[in-house]
């Protein structure tokens, strides 16, 4: 038997959510949607998911990348540590992305870029970021298309 | 007149129910002790021939029996997440009428491999991974399962894309291996039946003869599944009915034993609470939950301890240290007990009913209130079963009762404990015939005709 042909190359796999005790749901909805429409494979774990869900859910899907949303403005809290315990559980090359209004008020972006990035973040977006520069980022850093 | 004759070779008694299959009637019932260390025919015998004093002399066209004898389908299961695969994995199980050992998580270890050997499973549930996601796991495990030195069949029901790979391993160790879809396909998706019907050939091919019960194939058409499985095909067909006959709708069954309560639901439980978020796995239509420390004889000491005895002794109206006594007495299951003892009739009721309101308490849903910037909002874990209408009670601890409905009270919503989705308004039925192994034997082969003498002989009571 030739096991070449079962070799199928396999989609790209996302774990999404907006994280913590954040319950809007509208753009996380739009994000599946957008990225689905470029053959991107997303488990969506929909408002109020936990740092535990996401990695519980990205271990058990080996998925290439876990993108977040926060819009209520308690993300930084919401995000500590998870680049750590996705260490912990084994996840060491998983990418982090987040977007959405990270933090309440007035703070220029690059510095919550920054405090994001030093939490372990790979990507880090300002409100109002359009999905498609996520996806363009995701295929550059996992090197396709 | 003829019959068909409906058997459960169950670990205490052998049982036999008499189906008249023209009048849609249950001609008798009757039971007698179980032989398995001897020749289990002979139980089977002995109960028959109390059943012909009941119904005459009946020619049986079709003999029709389930086993939990000799230790019943005994299932050891691995996932990879304990809340995900694992979860899944063991939910399979259960729905295959299994009674689980043990379910392990992540990499199996050398103690977990040990632990495998000395509890010599009937057979191994090898599940990991979505299809298309993690294969480490999965791969490991099965490296494990191919070392341990001992014959058991396994099933894999994980990741598809190491399948292959997986089943040449197992293969090469000498065990039976079927490869079958995944138990958990796409992330929080459950698709039980392939791994089902995977473990159910297995129990009619190997499992029934490795106990020694090909004996009886000859004297019936054949064990056909395992009794907690039929129990669980007659709650299905009763629940959703047939093309012909209609079914009752949601229900939720307590079947209490001596050793275990199981619980079974069959409802979709969505959220009853507008606007509550669904959390952790989707649970099943058909769900089955077994507890192996809640029962009213072996269990009784497991069961007195998840409670303490001061609430025993309460619900029993006896003080302790006789209640404590009678728990030594009747926890040995070779011990014969007088049936019309009212000290024994007490202490049942009052273990029946802690068993069903523990049992039924994990069995449901959660929901959790949580606060928000925005103020409180629901977080619903597992099925909703608040809007239930009906549950029934079987099992000789509740069929026997002094007070079965007291019993199924228990399995009722508690306002003192708001965040467990009972049921709120059920009507109360009651297995009092003892046929709901017999049913899900008798809708193999009489669907319609199963479901009918169920309505008809389920009787509600208050
Ligand atoms: C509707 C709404 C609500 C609804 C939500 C209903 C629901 N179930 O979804 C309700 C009334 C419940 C609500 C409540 C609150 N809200 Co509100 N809400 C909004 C509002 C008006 C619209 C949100 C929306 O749906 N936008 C449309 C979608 C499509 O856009 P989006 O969510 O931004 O997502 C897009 C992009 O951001 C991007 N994106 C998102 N994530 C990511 C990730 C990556 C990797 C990438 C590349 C892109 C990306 O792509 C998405 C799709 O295009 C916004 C204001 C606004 N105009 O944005 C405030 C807003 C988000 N809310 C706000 C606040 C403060 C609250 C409350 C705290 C108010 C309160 N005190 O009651 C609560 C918090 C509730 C909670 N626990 O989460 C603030 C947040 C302030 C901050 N972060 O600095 C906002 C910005 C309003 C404001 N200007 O003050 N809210």
């Amino acid at each position: 038997m030739n096991c070449e042909v079962l070799n199928v190359s396999r989609k790209i796999t996302v774990v999404m959510g907006v994280i913590g005790a954040d319950v809007h749901a509208v753009g996380n909805r739009i994000l599946q949607y957008a990225f689905e429409q470029e053959e991107i494979k997303v488990v969506n774990l929909g408002v109020m998911v936990t740092q535990e869900e996401f990695i519980k859910a990205a271990l058990e899907t080996d998925s290439d990348a876990i993108i977040m949303s926060s819009l209520y403005g308690h993300g930084e809290i919401d995000c500590r540590g998870l680049r750590e315990k996705c260490e912990e559980a084994g996840l060491e090359n998983i990418l982090l992305y987040i977007g959405g209004n990270l933090v309440v008020g007035k703070t220029p972006f690059s510095e919550i870029e920054q405090k994001f990035k030093k939490m372990g973040f790979n990507r880090v977006y300002p409100p109002g970021t359009p999905p498609e520069t996520g996806i363009k980022d995701l295929k550059k850093d996992l090197g396709v298309g | 007149m003829e019959g068909i004759l409906l058997i459960d070779f169950g670990s205490t008694y052998t049982k036999v129910t008499a189906v008249d299959i023209d009048n849609e009637s249950i001609m008798g019932t009757a039971k007698a002790l179980t032989t398995v260390e001897t020749d289990i025919s002979e139980g089977l015998e002995n109960a028959l021939k109390i059943l012909q004093s009941k119904t005459g002399k009946v020619e049986y066209n079709i003999k029709l029996a389930c086993s939990s004898a000799a230790g019943g389908l005994r299932m050891t299961a691995s996932g990879l997440v304990p809340e995900l695969t694992s979860k899944a994995a063991k939910m399979a199980a259960l729905s295959a009428g299994a009674k689980v050992i043990k379910v392990y998580s992540y990499e199996l270890t050398l103690e977990d491999a040990e632990e495998i050997y000395s509890t010599k499973p009937d057979l191994f549930l090898l599940t990991g991974g979505t299809d298309g996601g993690n294969k480490k796991v999965l791969l490991h495990n099965a490296k494990v399962l191919a070392g341990i030195d001992l014959d058991f069949p396994v099933v894999m029901a994980g990741n598809k894309s190491v399948g292959l790979e997986v089943a040449g391993i197992i293969f090469e160790s000498g065990k039976e291996v079927t490869v079958c879809s995944n138990v958990m396909p796409e992330f929080n998706e459950l698709n039980f039946d392939p791994a089902r019907n995977a473990i159910r050939n297995i129990f009619l091919r190997r499992i029934i003869k490795a106990k020694g019960l090909t004996r009886i194939q000859s004297l019936v058409e054949g064990i056909i599944m395992p009794t907690p499985k039929a129990v669980l095909n007659a709650a299905q067909y009763l629940s959703a009915g047939t093309k012909k006959e209609k079914g009752i709708g949601d229900i939720l069954i307590v079947d209490v034993g001596g050793a275990t309560t199981d619980v079974h639901s069959l409802s979709k439980g969505e959220p009853s609470i507008k606007g509550a978020i669904l959390k952790g796995l989707r649970e099943p239509f058909a769900k089955r939950t077994v507890e192996g420390d809640l029962g009213v004889r072996y269990s009784a000491p497991s069961l007195v301890e998840a409670v303490g005895v001061e609430t025993v002794s309460e619900k029993a109206k006896m003080d302790t240290s006789r209640l404590e006594k009678y728990i030594e007495l009747i926890k040995n299951p070779a011990q014969l007990l007088p049936d019309k003892n009212q000290d024994i009739k007490d202490i049942d009721y009052a273990l029946a009913c802690i068993a069903v309101k523990i049992a039924v308490k994990r069995h449901a849903g959660k929901i959790e209130s949580r606060w928000t910037p925005a103020g409180v909002t629901f977080l619903q874990t597992g099925k909703d079963l608040t809007t239930i209408s009906k549950i029934i009670g079987t099992g000789g601890p509740v069929i026997n009762s002094k007070n079965a409905a007291g019993v199924l009270k228990e399995a009722v919503f508690d306002n003192g404990e708001p965040m467990c989705l009972k049921p709120k308004e059920p009507e109360f039925l009651l297995d009092e015939k003892y046929i709901l192994y017999a049913m899900g034997l008798l809708c193999e082969f009489y669907p319609d005709t199963a479901v009918r003498i169920m309505k008809k002989n389920l009787k509600s009571i208050v």
